[in-house]
């Protein structure tokens, strides 16, 4: 009966998302911390499935991270907002999709804030016309990019190399999906599924073979928080967040964490590391950490593509756990080479998380 | 001034300022409320008294700092209000008014608004790996310093195109692009904003009796005793 309702509530926030016509924007963090993972969003989608999403090098950011963090005014991050309108509409785009949640929360609220305020998106009409000569039509759609990887799903589980089972044992990998806030928080119809039982991770996990798993703290923040984690002196806030959510998902043993926001895996990530050094704590198995990913690191690791490839080198919890119960082939001796296999040493350790 | 007024022109106001009927529903799920001494019920309940000399207070207080701005009270609240947004707000007209000097938390728009402006008007983006130092972060792990410390060879590996031209990860912006943001900035208050945390936050260094350099080091890492429940 319960789950009826579930069922119901969830039939009720259901996305048609377009396949193709999508003009792509990147993220500020996600650059950083897994630019391979903004590779691999486009090499699953436009290449290996086929479908039209395009990227100018003229767009930047949204500046969502500097307007919650109250550096700019709103007209300003509305104004760039915009700019990346005009970009979308002269390069013949009317799908917009971002590979940032904050991105995607910013913009789902910069329009509704002009459906209700007409005269605000007037005034910023003639604000991005004074600064740069442009126009801009407002997207038809407006996706995060694990919208798209939830919609092509099935078609990335139909050319699996590998699947979120235990290959030893054929059991389903028990998965913790973390969303970020901005995803559905503030306008629940927008997101797959709604706030209270969001769809977009939960059902990758299930159309590649895995076990969702549902603890106390599933919809807690990470804790990132803008300036609480941008101000060195905050980032106790950030620290004391995951903390909370990894005493809640321990008892349930997890395989791994799914995440589709830019600072979450980050966070998820380090602060084991930081808990670790600092308490001899670790949720993983044998002193290892609990793997975290990107949902296109997990597409990737599915369709059999090299975990080095896919940048898992540059995360501080091990990912070889996970490799090793999936079945996944690695090299160890190319784990930390640079590019065109160049030696560049390789990262120290942790003393309390075991890492390779 | 009339605050109350003030806030009611900002249109994060408008949409997150309804009647509040106190019941604490935003303050149960605010990660914010579990660790620091913040109740977003209180605040709330503040503004909607319309006390100028209350709302004053916030406007200078540690409290309206706290915010993660995750927006959980807005999923939450059962009259369509969202604290978080009242709280930008608030932040905001603080801004204006050159009263987020008087705080610890507060004091520390100098440092954010310093990084993420140099940040976007110069790289294009919030937050950019010349100016992400393993000396202010170390919690990025070992790993990270050692990526620092190679990138050009890390991010080519991984497909990005670090200081490179042409669409990709970590990218030259074009200048004409990065033209572009600063007179978006300087048509839209960015660029006046920026300035306007420069002078208060200049008298208050001087007041401190600290250049330029110690302020921004004080408020990047300093933190008082007092912020936490249970301090």
């Amino acid at each position: 009966m319960i789950y009826q309702g579930k069922q119901k509530i969830w039939s009720e926030y259901q996305k048609g998302i377009p396949s193709d016509g999508w003009f792509y924007v990147r993220s500020c963090i996600r650059q950083n911390f897994f630019p391979a993972s903004e590779k691999f969003f486009l090499g699953i989608c436009r290449d290996t499935l086929g479908h039209d999403i395009y990227e100018t090098k003229h767009h930047t950011t949204c500046g969502g991270i500097a307007y919650h963090s109250d550096a700019i005014p709103q007209e300003t991050a509305m104004t760039i907002v915009a700019r990346q309108f005009a970009l979308m509409k002269e390069a013949g785009y009317k799908n917009l999709v971002t590979s940032c949640i904050t991105s995607f929360g910013n913009y789902t609220e910069i329009l509704e804030t002009w459906r209700e305020f007409p005269e605000l998106e007037t005034r910023i009409r003639e604000k991005l016309w004074e600064a740069t000569r442009r126009e801009f039509d407002k997207p038809e759609y407006v996706a995060h990019a694990s919208d798209l990887v939830y919609k092509f799903r099935n078609e990335i589980a139909e050319r699996a190399a590998h699947r979120l089972v235990d290959v030893h044992t054929g059991r389903p990998l028990r998965i913790v999906e973390h969303i970020g806030c901005h995803y559905s928080k503030m306008f629940p119809h927008k997101g797959i599924g709604g706030a209270e039982y969001p769809c977009v991770l939960s059902g990758m996990v299930e159309s590649w073979g895995g076990e969702v798993i549902d603890y106390p703290e599933r919809r807690h923040c990470c804790g990132f928080g803008f300036r609480q984690y941008m101000v060195k002196a905050n980032r106790g806030y950030s620290l004391s967040n995951t903390h909370k959510k990894f005493e809640s998902m321990e008892p349930f043993r997890p395989d791994a964490i799914i995440t589709n926001c830019p600072g979450c895996p980050y966070f998820l990530d380090r602060w084991q590391y930081v808990i670790a050094e600092q308490t001899g704590k670790t949720y993983g198995s044998n002193g290892f950490g609990i793997p975290v990913f990107t949902y296109e690191e997990l597409a990737g690791l599915i369709l059999g593509i090299d975990p080095w490839d896919l940048g898992l080198q540059i995360h501080q919890v091990a990912v070889e756990p996970l490799l090793d119960k999936m079945g996944v082939p690695y090299n160890p001796g190319t784990k930390y080479l640079g590019l065109n296999e160049k030696d560049i040493m390789r990262p120290g350790l942790p003393s309390a998380l075991k890492c390779f | 001034m009339d605050y109350f007024e003030e806030l009611s022109k900002d249109y994060r106001f408008k949409e997150g300022f309804h009647t509040c009927i106190n019941c604490g529903t935003c303050t149960a799920i605010c990660p914010a409320a579990e660790f620091y001494k913040y109740d977003p019920r209180k605040i709330v309940s503040i503004v909607q008294t319309r006390d100028n000399a209350q709302i004053e207070q916030l406007l200078k207080s540690e409290t309206i700092w706290y915010c993660g701005e995750c927006m959980s009270c807005v999923t939450r609240c059962p009259r369509k209000n969202g604290p978080g947004l009242v709280i930008i707000a608030l932040r905001d007209l603080s801004i204006r008014l050159g009263f987020f000097t008087e705080s610890e938390k507060g004091r520390q728009i100098y440092t954010l608004s310093k990084r993420l402006n140099n940040n976007i008007l110069n790289k294009g983006y919030c937050v950019h790996p010349s100016t992400f130092t393993y000396h202010d972060h170390p919690e990025s792990g070992p790993v990270f310093e050692w990526v620092l410390d190679h990138k050009e060879d890390v991010y080519g590996r991984l497909g990005a195109r670090y200081g490179q031209d042409g669409p990709g990860a970590l990218r030259s912006i074009p200048q004409e692009d990065l033209d572009e943001l600063k007179a978006i900035y300087n048509a839209t208050g960015g660029t006046a904003r920026m300035e306007l945390v420069e002078k208060h936050s200049r008298a208050k260094a001087a007041q401190m009796g600290m250049t330029m350099e110690e302020y921004e080091e004080y408020t990047f890492n300093h933190c008082s005793g007092g912020h936490f429940n249970g301090e």
